[in-house]
């Protein structure tokens, strides 16, 4: 028997409703994206959900005390507090350009976290 | 006094993408005037992901958005003025401002794009009954705290208002180690995109309560709790319904309103639903010369239209400081049943731009399935079918030259909704 899944795209802003049909774990069908990285979002998000994290990690400069940062790529959803309180104890030196590394593979995701801007 | 081809006022992503258009256009003398010490804007707070898939075609978080544009200027010519608030503008264009180390200066420009952004309604919250203790927040005040200044305002939270900024501040607040016990919705709809109610809510098992509100908020010196309860379909309390929720803070999203002291003192005239100035199909104000884009024009839930709306104005200054033929304005755009606002407000077919124009409208509630009609004194041009329509979501459409020069008279949108709805 298969089963209908209601996944809302949150690629981006546009957040397509897809409908997944899955038997026995497997996906049989998919509708309603508007494009191929929602078709792959649909995908993971019935199988292994993960997200980008976005935060800030404390820096060692004067006018401002956090740095933005990021994921490289999005996580596994179940990983998002482990890669938080990891970055609790991360704090940076100025100067800090954009996509500099913060923190490498967290969480032991293997993915690196990164600097939303620059800072000089 | 300074002389200056184009003065652009704010330089957050629309004055960013306003000053890099005007410069590719050839317009020599650019400058951008901003009350900040930085550029970039609001998109500096707003940390999380989501900007930009339209315009790069991948998703970056707001710093990431700006900084792209930032680089971009360097060996542009084009001249930043930081720390600078501009406090007066007239009609012809002479621009007071003030700067800590300079004092007051006095700009002469030829042409002017008004970029200054929005900020946040309080006056929802000025109606509850209660003290005004410490531990009332709007929500862009504490995204500042948390993303910028790295200070946590409070631990049990409660949010009134499903704003986006509200939605982002719910998952922030959870990811920092606060609870955030629920986001309070008066309306039987979320005002916030699709998205965000997922990522920040559901992910995170926050409840959203539609059709509630806060009647009451308790606590003398800090926030110690407030009552909520359930409202009906005249937005009025329910009071049987009311329950105490314990919180030491009270997050309001309940909006934002474009900024426009400065545009009200050249006397342009305003849209009462953008809260705006009206503009034609480049951008410009009633008042010639003087363009407007980005959420001073009317508030955007996506950085990528503003973006686009932007170079529409550069391109529109640029062509005002050739051919100094402003205010142009031949064939009014109406607003019908089902939108609470269409933008341009005017538009006049032998002079666009380009062979299209792009429309940018709000419908008045959430429809599953939608007909938006485009008629004139002659009859409809265009017909559309939408799905999913939200006032939340920013509709935008596109329309041909051959299109708009079949209409007479004026160009009326009309939203309605096909079957039954949702709700
Ligand atoms: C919390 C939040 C979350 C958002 N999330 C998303 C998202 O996920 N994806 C997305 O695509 N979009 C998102 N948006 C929308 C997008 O970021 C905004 O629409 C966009 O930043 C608006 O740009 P702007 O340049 O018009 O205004 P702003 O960014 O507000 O810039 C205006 C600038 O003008 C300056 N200014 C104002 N008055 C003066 C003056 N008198 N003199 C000099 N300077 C002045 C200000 O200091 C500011 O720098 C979000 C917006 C908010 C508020
Ligand atoms: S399917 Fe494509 S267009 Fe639709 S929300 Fe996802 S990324 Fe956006």
């Amino acid at each position: 028997m298969s089963d209908k899944r209601n996944v809302t795209c949150i690629i981006c802003p546009v957040g397509c409703r897809i409908e997944v049909e899955i038997e026995n774990g497997n996906i049989l069908n998919l509708s309603g994206y508007r494009c191929r990285r929602g078709l792959q979002y649909a995908k993971d998000e019935v199988t292994s959900p993960k997200r980008i994290l976005t935060t800030t990690v404390r820096l060692k400069a004067e006018a401002a005390h956090v740095l933005p940062v990021r994921t490289r790529a999005p996580i596994p959803k179940s990983k998002l507090k482990e890669a938080m309180q990891e970055l609790k104890n991360v704090s940076v030196a100025a100067p800090v350009n954009m996509g500099d590394i913060v923190l490498k593979d967290v969480a032991g995701t293997g993915v690196d976290v990164i600097a939303s801007r620059n800072w000089s | 006094m300074l002389y200056k081809d184009l003065v652009i006022i704010g330089g957050g992503p629309a004055g960013l993408a306003a000053a890099l258009e005007a410069a590719e256009q050839g317009v020599k003398d650019v400058m951008i005037v901003e009350r900040d010490s930085g550029l970039g804007g609001i998109l500096q707070q707003c940390i999380h992901n989501g900007f930009g898939l339209h315009v790069f075609k991948e998703e970056l978080t707001g710093p990431e958005y700006a900084q792209r544009f930032i680089d971009r200027l360097e060996n542009t010519g084009i001249e930043v003025l930081l720390d600078t608030m501009v406090i007066e503008i007239t009609q012809d264009k002479r621009i007071f401002a003030v700067n800590s180390k300079k004092g007051v200066l006095e700009i002469q420009a030829k042409a002017v794009i008004l970029a200054m952004g929005c900020r946040e309604r309080t006056r929802g919250a000025l109606n509850i009954p209660g003290f005004r203790p410490a531990g009332i927040f709007t929500a862009g005040t504490a995204q500042r705290y948390v993303n910028i200044e790295g200070y946590m305002p409070g631990k049990e939270i409660v949010i009134l208002g499903s704003g986006d900024i509200g939605l982002i501040m719910a998952r922030r607040f959870t990811l920092e180690g606060a609870r955030v016990k629920c986001v309070l919705e008066i309306m039987p709809y979320s005002n916030g995109l699709t998205r965000n109610v997922v990522q920040c809510l559901e992910d995170y098992g926050i409840p959203l309560r539609l059709s509630h509100t806060v009647i009451e908020i308790h606590g003398k010196k800090r926030v110690e709790g407030v009552t909520v309860a359930k409202v009906d379909e005249n937005l009025k309390p329910i009071l049987s319904t009311a329950e105490f929720i314990p919180c030491d803070t009270l997050l309001l999203s309940v909006g934002l309103i474009p900024e426009n002291e400065l545009t009200k003192m050249t006397g342009a005239d305003f849209d009462a639903n953008t809260q705006g100035p009206m503009v034609n199909q480049w951008m410009e104000t009633s008042c010639e010369g003087i363009f407007a884009c980005g959420n001073v024009l009317h508030v955007h839930d996506l950085v990528d239209f503003v973006t686009m709306e932007a170079k529409l104005a550069a391109r529109g200054a640029a062509r005002y400081l050739k051919e100094k033929d402003g205010a142009y304005r031949q064939m009014s755009v109406i607003a019908g049943e089902g939108l609470r606002y269409v933008l341009p407000h005017a538009v006049g077919v032998e002079k666009m731009l380009d062979e299209k124009q792009n429309f940018f409208m709000r419908s008045t509630r959430p429809m599953k399935k939608a007909k938006l009609a485009i008629e004139s004194e002659n009859g409809t041009i265009k017909t559309k079918m939408l799905s999913y329509v939200k006032p939340s979501e920013m509709i935008n459409i596109e329309l041909g030259k051959s299109e708009i020069s079949k209409a007479a008279g004026h160009l009326k949108f009309i939203l309605q909704e096909e079957g039954a709805s949702d709700e």
